[in-house]
């Protein structure tokens, strides 16, 4: 999040990415703390625990307790895993109500078979695909974060995983380490036409296979059918492009407007918008 | 550290498996704090506790009151739930040790917070 071009996993490992003043902007700064809390709360909707019923969740990469904290407000009990200690001491500051340990996921999971109700994990996982120690090997890791998560979770239980990760092939490896572990399930993709909004969410379920939530979609909420409409609507707009002039301000406008219409990211139309520019341009 | 979370860890070094449970306790700090009861919850949880661990984890931590199993319609009697409640709940391990006991590594406990980091040997391969 702090580097546009630069991933934070390619710095080094967690536990000194998250340091002290890494750890300040999870408990000050008010987006993240926004961003932080809505993932956690799209993971615990995810996860579709039965209603009304305290659930024992474990919290993968707890961090500083924000996802914790909304587990708690839902009623429910969790404890938290996370690797820095940084982390770790603004929890702490917190006062969360959940049970926190230092340990690295990587590592596997301390628990007895069957002890969590439900997992979930927000913008951790991705850490494990690159190796920060010539002897980690990220398959391995993967394999070994899956399979003792597989077996502390009960028969039936799932696994909501929020991660960004890097490109299609980490996110491959990832789903292939889970499958081999024994999970089901598949990754929901939210806003897959924003750039900024878009969202991962690995769905593992560790009894029979069932369905996958469905994503959410900005048209979601104009509750547009998924056929294409035929009308004749189409002809005018290709007449429309044929008379206008290239490089017009009109054309510039009627270009913004396609785009807008095929659901990527336009910068607002200004009085700049297509404006005559000094030759140099 | 509350002693449902000790009741269900267990001890990960390579090789140990289902003989890391359950972790010795140590405790030379201890708090107790209140905490709001919910009976759902403490009578979904009384089917997963290993009552010896637990036995032994409270006679460590000298309590009293610790019922010694679960009884017959435990899910209905309030007493019954409450002393459990107090027990996994309340009670929370600030500073001592955990110790495996198939390999005897120690693990720290600091501020309430286990220290579980395995070293490259200890890791399950």
């Amino acid at each position: 999040m702090a580097f546009r071009s630069k991933r934070p996993e390619h710095g080094g490992p967690p536990e000194l990415f998250y340091d002290k003043n890494e750890a300040r902007k999870y408990v000050q700064n008010s987006r993240m703390i926004d961003v932080q809390t809505k993932m956690a709360g799209r993971a615990l909707e995810l996860l579709c625990l039965p209603e009304g019923q305290p659930c024992y969740l474990l919290d993968i990469g707890c961090g500083s307790g924000l996802s914790g904290d909304y587990l708690s407000d839902e009623g429910h009990y969790w404890v938290g895993i996370d690797i820095s200690p940084a982390m770790l001491d603004a929890a702490l500051d917190r006062d969360t109500e959940g049970d926190l340990l230092l340990g690295d996921m990587g590592q596997g999971i301390p628990f007895r078979p069957g002890s969590f109700d439900g997992c979930i994990s927000i913008s951790a996982v991705q850490w494990l695909c690159n190796a920060n120690k010539k002897s980690d090997i990220p398959a391995k890791r993967l394999y070994c974060f899956f399979s003792s998560l597989y077996s502390v979770l009960v028969r039936g239980a799932r696994a909501v995983l929020q991660l960004y990760p890097e490109n299609s092939e980490q996110l491959e490896l990832i789903t292939t380490q889970a499958t081999k572990a024994g999970f089901t399930g598949g990754v929901v993709v939210d806003f897959p036409n924003s750039a900024k909004a878009k969202k991962f969410y690995l769905c593992l379920f560790s009894g029979p296979s069932t369905f996958l939530p469905k994503a959410l979609n900005e048209s979601n909420d104009e509750e547009e059918t998924k056929e294409s409409e035929f009308t004749s609507e189409r002809v005018p707009y290709r007449m429309a492009r044929r008379g206008l002039v290239r490089k017009s301000r009109q054309w510039v406008l009627e270009k913004k407007a396609r785009r807008r219409r095929q659901g990527r990211e336009v910068r607002p139309d200004t009085l700049y918008t297509g404006r005559r520019r000094k030759p140099r341009f | 550290m509350k002693l449902l979370t000790h009741n269900l860890l267990s001890s990960h070094v390579r090789g140990v498996g289902s003989r890391g449970f359950p972790l010795r306790l140590q405790a030379t700090e201890v708090r107790i704090n209140p905490v709001e009861f919910n009976p759902d919850f403490v009578a979904r949880m009384i089917p997963k506790v290993e009552w010896a661990a637990l036995l032994e984890a409270a006679d460590t931590l000298h309590l009293v009151e610790v019922p010694k199993g679960p009884i017959e319609g435990y899910e209905h009697d309030e007493k019954f739930l409450r002393q459990m409640h107090h027990v996994l709940l309340e009670v929370d391990v600030l500073e001592g040790t955990l110790q495996c006991p198939e390999s005897g590594r120690l693990f720290p406990i600091s501020r309430g917070i286990p220290n579980m980091l395995l070293s490259d040997e200890e890791t399950e391969t």
